[in-house]
């Protein structure tokens, strides 16, 4: 097994593609706790809203009709989050605001089980995307390739639209010192508000492509939650480069963790993330230095 | 200019400001003073809208003053903090342009090129992080990116603090080059040569409220004031 590439290059592939599920969901949550100081525990049943409304869509209109539309009915829902309670609950402390949220998991929770039932959903995936490619010396399915792809695709985007575009130093300056951003006249409300609509657009995009894979549960928000949040606090708060090395190390830690010790794989990446709060308890790549 | 009418103002539960009034005229610099604590730079954030009013009015150009910071930004008050606050994930010019994309319409008195001319030394660090230079280059910057802003009102908190006596006469000389073209500056100031050097008016804080009014040469000339309420 040490010896075959072939092994190791297809568990670097599985580590990629858990990395980059990861990766979509901490990009919206580290941003939002980093330029809002507003900590959402909800964002995990956003993903699971993303992953029940690809499922009915998809068996409409296939799979991707709930592919576009999955993140965009989310942002939908995010809008009426924002407006209804967030904004609110933006000057009410972290404490008022984890219950909030952490209550808003069960709430959302059942109101997926009224809609859809209790047993779990499965979308096909695309007859596209269906079979498998030889990448790399291995035979890989294409669909886990794609996510591969598109995860690949949308950290090259908000690179891009961060690094690149005065939006971008908008929220990197809204992330380092709102208050003076506000000084220099920017609306840094509005601006949290377009960055929580994308980021509940993505925890969408995340469950729409996650779907095929895994079956669509009413808890799968609850069962993510904890390894994003640890993306998070590995990566550090509110940067791009936070998210993309903590979806990585956890992506590999886990996947690798599990094949090569599986009896510690449980506990490994919380023996790595206490590592990291001892050593560096902001995070490798937090925002703020 | 700008009016502060029996401003009451803090931070939470704790009040800071008790009825401060005072007044900052056009084309004119107005030195706040006072000791540690009396509450000059609460009342720059007050101003700034960073800090709530709890009774007392603000009024710029005789109209209240927005309560948001960026409405209050958008009327024409510009502001350095005295932790000058540079964005430390922006480069320099990064820094610059933020300020820029939003006040530097067509025709603007200050645009990037003029502030670079302003402080030459920024025009070298153009692509290096905020926080990877000097104090005093961080001061240069906080500056440029206010003046970016093409304000009417230009409000400085505390420019000289920390500063090598070298880099305090630069930003002397700078600030009397705006003085001279005729922009209204706010200065809150603990160097008192410094203050009065380039102040035409000034009040003196304690505990939160003005205790003294009157010209810069009037407190030079003021011992008295200056013993009982700076300590000078």
């Amino acid at each position: 097994m040490a010896n075959d590439l072939g092994f190791w290059t297809l568990q670097a592939l599985n580590a990629l593609q858990l990395s980059m599920l990861l990766f979509l969901l901490s990009i919206g949550l580290t941003v939002i706790f980093g330029l809002m100081h507003f900590v959402n525990l909800a964002h995990g049943s956003l993903y699971a809203l993303g992953a029940y409304v690809a499922a009915s869509l998809a068996a409409v209109g296939g799979f991707w009709m709930g592919f576009f539309l999955a993140p965009v009915a989310v942002a939908g829902v995010g809008i009426l989050l924002y407006s209804g309670l967030i904004r609110r609950m933006r000057k009410s402390g972290p404490m008022a605001q984890v219950l909030v949220t952490f209550g808003l998991i069960f709430a959302m929770l059942d109101l997926t089980r009224i809609f859809w039932g209790d047993l779990a959903l499965a979308i096909e995936v695309p007859a596209l995307l269906d079979g498998r490619l030889s990448f790399l010396g291995v035979e890989y399915p294409t669909y886990r390739l794609f996510i591969i792809a598109l995860g690949l695709a949308i950290i090259a985007a908000l690179a891009f639209v961060l690094g690149r575009t005065q939006i971008g130093a908008m929220i990197r300056a809204g992330v380092d010192n709102d208050a003076m951003a506000a000084c220099l006249g920017i609306n840094v409300e509005r601006l949290f508000f377009v960055v929580f609509c994308v980021g509940c657009a993505l925890a969408g995009l995340a469950g729409a492509v996650a779907a095929p894979l895994l079956s669509v549960t009413p808890d799968m928000g609850l069962q993510i939650l904890i390894p994003t949040l640890i993306v998070i606090v590995i990566g550090g708060l509110g940067s791009l480069k936070g998210a993309v090395a903590g979806s990585l190390i956890f992506g590999f830690v886990q996947t690798f963790g599990a094949v090569l010790a599986p009896q510690l794989a449980s506990v490994l990446i919380y023996a790595l993330l206490a590592a990291v709060l001892v050593i560096k308890p902001v995070g490798l790549f937090p925002a703020k230095g | 200019m700008l009016e502060l009418n029996a401003v009451q103002s803090g931070y939470g539960e704790t009040q800071v400001l008790h009825g401060l009034t005072l007044e900052a005229k056009q084309g004119r610099v107005l030195a706040i003073l006072g000791r540690n604590g009396a509450g000059k730079s609460t009342t720059l954030k007050t101003i700034m809208g960073l800090l709530p009013v709890k009774s007392g009015q603000i009024a710029f150009d005789g109209k209240p003053i927005p309560a948001r910071p960026f409405d209050v930004a958008r009327t024409g008050i510009a502001y350095v903090p005295e932790t000058r606050d540079i964005f430390p994930s922006l480069s320099v010019r990064e820094n610059l342009e933020i300020a820029a994309s939003r006040f530097g319409a067509e025709g603007a008195d200050w645009t990037m090129e003029r502030v670079l001319d302003l402080f030459p030394r920024l025009g070298e660090r153009l692509d290096n992080g905020g926080t990877q230079l000097s104090g005093g280059e961080q001061q240069m910057l906080a500056i440029a990116r206010a003046l970016l802003m093409n304000p009417r009102l230009l409000i400085l908190d505390e420019p000289t603090e920390g500063l090598a006596p070298i880099i305090v006469k630069l930003i002397h000389d700078k600030l009397q080059e705006l003085k001279a073209e005729g922009l209204s500056m706010i200065l809150v100031e603990q160097n008192f040569g410094f203050a009065t050097s380039l102040a035409d008016d000034v009040v003196v804080v304690s505990k939160g409220q003005v205790v003294w009014t009157g010209s810069a040469e009037a407190i030079k000339a003021d011992e008295t004031a200056q013993h009982t309420w700076l300590g000078v």
